[in-house]
């Protein structure tokens, strides 16, 4: 509850500040409206469908994105992560496509998938991977080998061991990979609809409140329905990591 | 006695880049049903080695292991071990009851699993913690744990590598009691590594004394104290104090046979290397496995 009331007061002082700014004339209320006009706006927007419309379409575009991520990323992470041959053969390749922002392809990807919400959850998908792959591939490593001779002792096979000890074990961190993808995959899906257009969703609706009148306040009200979204994302991930893996952190987890 | 567990001319050699490491040497050796032999030997003299050859996890080089008379190539199906490290051989995401059931998931079906796992929890004396998670009991209690899953595995042969080196006195001396009753109401086959001279006599029906390494046996010494030991007077009892005279005296012996007796330093550093070659093998044993995986 401390710490409840101690986040509330971080906000509220924020929001102090940010107003006083305003009000203080450092800058054109024209450019950073105060959070009182924001709000305000904001308020309107939630009973606004088309605005709403543009929420869920980010929304969704992110689960499929960390859906899709997760189903490849997980996979070939067991995959590099316990066949050291593959996973040397494929160091340099991933390396490379490692740093590559996923908005420099942009360009690429309209060429090959065109410019429809495929092309910003392919974008959200290529960059949410690497946490979830790079994770995954550090838990198989972590993987304590006493678990495993003792599942072996056992009588448990190659693929047993796969999945009643490796990924069990590996989890907690996997998991951790998840959560720090969902809040990239939304950076990306926004930063995709705000440049690309082409496709409903919060970015497209800041971009256009922008463009148009120039209503900055329309504009910082779909940022801070952005921002609120990333917190609640990892709020939530973090709470179920708690709930379902408050094993990993009581033996002084890696994750 | 018909004998549970044969090795015959035992011998490992690990390949190491700075050249070949012999940990042990032309070990033979028995252990008959329901018996619980000790081995005891020098920190670093090839314990290990010897326990991970006969639960089949490293082939040895040389001579051969059976198993009620069946040679053993890989794991053999019913054998249970106990590490010293219950905190790493517990699964932790496992509840107590779930981790006991663990060896039985294949075998059993779901209700004789719960029957025969909450059985060997009460045998332990931990009916009451199968919800628990292993890391909210205590050492001694995860230990209990530990054992009761190779328990209710209904083992050939039970296998204890330094089983209660990790515990305080006061638990070791519980435990050791624990596990001199279920292998008397079980007939249990055990066969207990250690490198406390007192417990192989206290534990032991036999007492094997290993020789540095490269580990061979220096004695194979018979127990003749009472079924039923008391850790007060069995442990006063001329007979146990003259066990542990003679088997430390053979360790002892061993050490100075070399020539001039080695500095401990000196010891600490062997011991060391030879811990560190077995942990170098085991990796390269476990990339190649990954590698032809």
């Amino acid at each position: 509850m401390r710490a409840l009331t101690r986040g509330v007061l971080g906000v509220v002082g924020f929001l102090i500040l940010w107003e006083l700014f305003g009000r203080f004339g450092f800058v054109s209320a024209q450019y950073l409206p105060p959070p009182s006009v924001v709000f305000g706006e904001l308020g309107k927007l939630l009973g606004d469908e088309q605005f709403l419309r543009d929420v869920i379409a980010t929304v969704l575009s992110l689960l499929i994105a960390v859906g899709v991520a997760v189903g490849i990323a997980v996979p070939l992470g067991l995959l590099l992560g316990s066949v050291p041959a593959v996973r040397y053969a494929t160091r340099a390749v991933v390396e490379f496509l490692r740093p590559i922002p996923s908005v420099a392809t942009i360009p690429l990807a309209i060429m090959l998938i065109g410019i429809g919400p495929e092309t910003k959850i392919s974008l959200a998908v290529y960059a949410a991977i690497w946490p979830i792959l790079f994770n995954t591939i550090y838990a198989l490593d972590e993987l304590d080998p006493l678990l495993v001779e003792t599942a072996k002792v056992f009588g448990t096979g190659r693929v047993g061991v796969m999945f009643s000890v490796a990924l069990p074990s590996a989890l907690p961190f996997v998991f951790t990979g998840i959560r720090l993808a969902a809040t990239t995959a939304l950076v990306v899906l926004v930063s995709v609809e705000l440049l690309l257009g082409g496709s409903p969703g919060l970015g497209q609706f800041i971009m256009v409140a922008r463009s148009g009148a120039g209503r900055m306040d329309l504009v910082l009200a779909g940022t801070v329905v952005a921002g609120v979204l990333g917190y609640l994302l990892n709020e939530g991930l973090e709470r179920a990591q708690q709930r379902w893996f408050g094993w990993d952190t009581a033996i002084g987890g890696r994750s | 006695m018909t004998a549970m567990l044969e090795v015959a001319g035992l011998g490992h050699t690990y390949q190491a880049k700075d050249g070949a490491h012999r940990a042990i040497d032309g070990l033979t050796f028995t252990v008959g049903a329901g018996e619980l032999v000790c081995v005891v030997g020098p920190s670093g003299c090839g314990k290990s080695t010897l326990l991970r050859t006969i639960c089949g996890l490293i082939k040895p080089t040389e001579g051969g292991i059976s198993l009620h008379g069946n040679e053993v190539h890989g794991v053999p199906d019913d054998l249970a071990v106990v590490f010293q490290d219950y905190s790493r051989s517990l699964f932790p995401w496992l509840t107590v009851q779930r981790n006991v059931e663990f060896p039985l998931r294949r075998s059993l079906g779901r209700s004789a699993r719960r029957a025969r796992a909450a059985e060997a929890l009460a045998l332990v004396g931990l009916d009451k913690a199968g919800g628990k998670h292993p890391w909210q009991l205590s050492g001694g209690m995860q230990q209990r744990v530990a054992i009761a899953r190779a328990l209710a595995y209904r083992p050939a042969l039970l296998i204890m590598d330094e089983p209660f080196a990790s515990v305080d006195a006061q638990t070791r001396f519980e435990l050791e009691d624990l596990l001199l009753k279920v292998k008397r109401e079980n007939n249990t086959t055990v066969l207990v590594v250690t490198h406390d001279i007192d417990e192989s006599v206290y534990l032991g029906d036999r007492v094997l004394v290993l020789s540095s390494s490269p580990a061979a046996v220096v004695a194979d010494l018979r127990v003749d104290l009472p079924v039923h030991r008391n850790q007060i007077t069995t442990r006063e009892s001329d007979a146990f104090v003259a066990l542990r005279g003679e088997v430390a005296r053979l360790l002892h012996v061993d050490r100075t046979a070399v020539g001039t007796p080695r500095k401990v330093d000196n010891e600490a550093a062997v011991a060391a290397k030879w811990a560190e070659a077995e942990r170098a093998a085991l990796l390269e044993a476990q990339a190649q496995e990954r590698a032809t995986n």
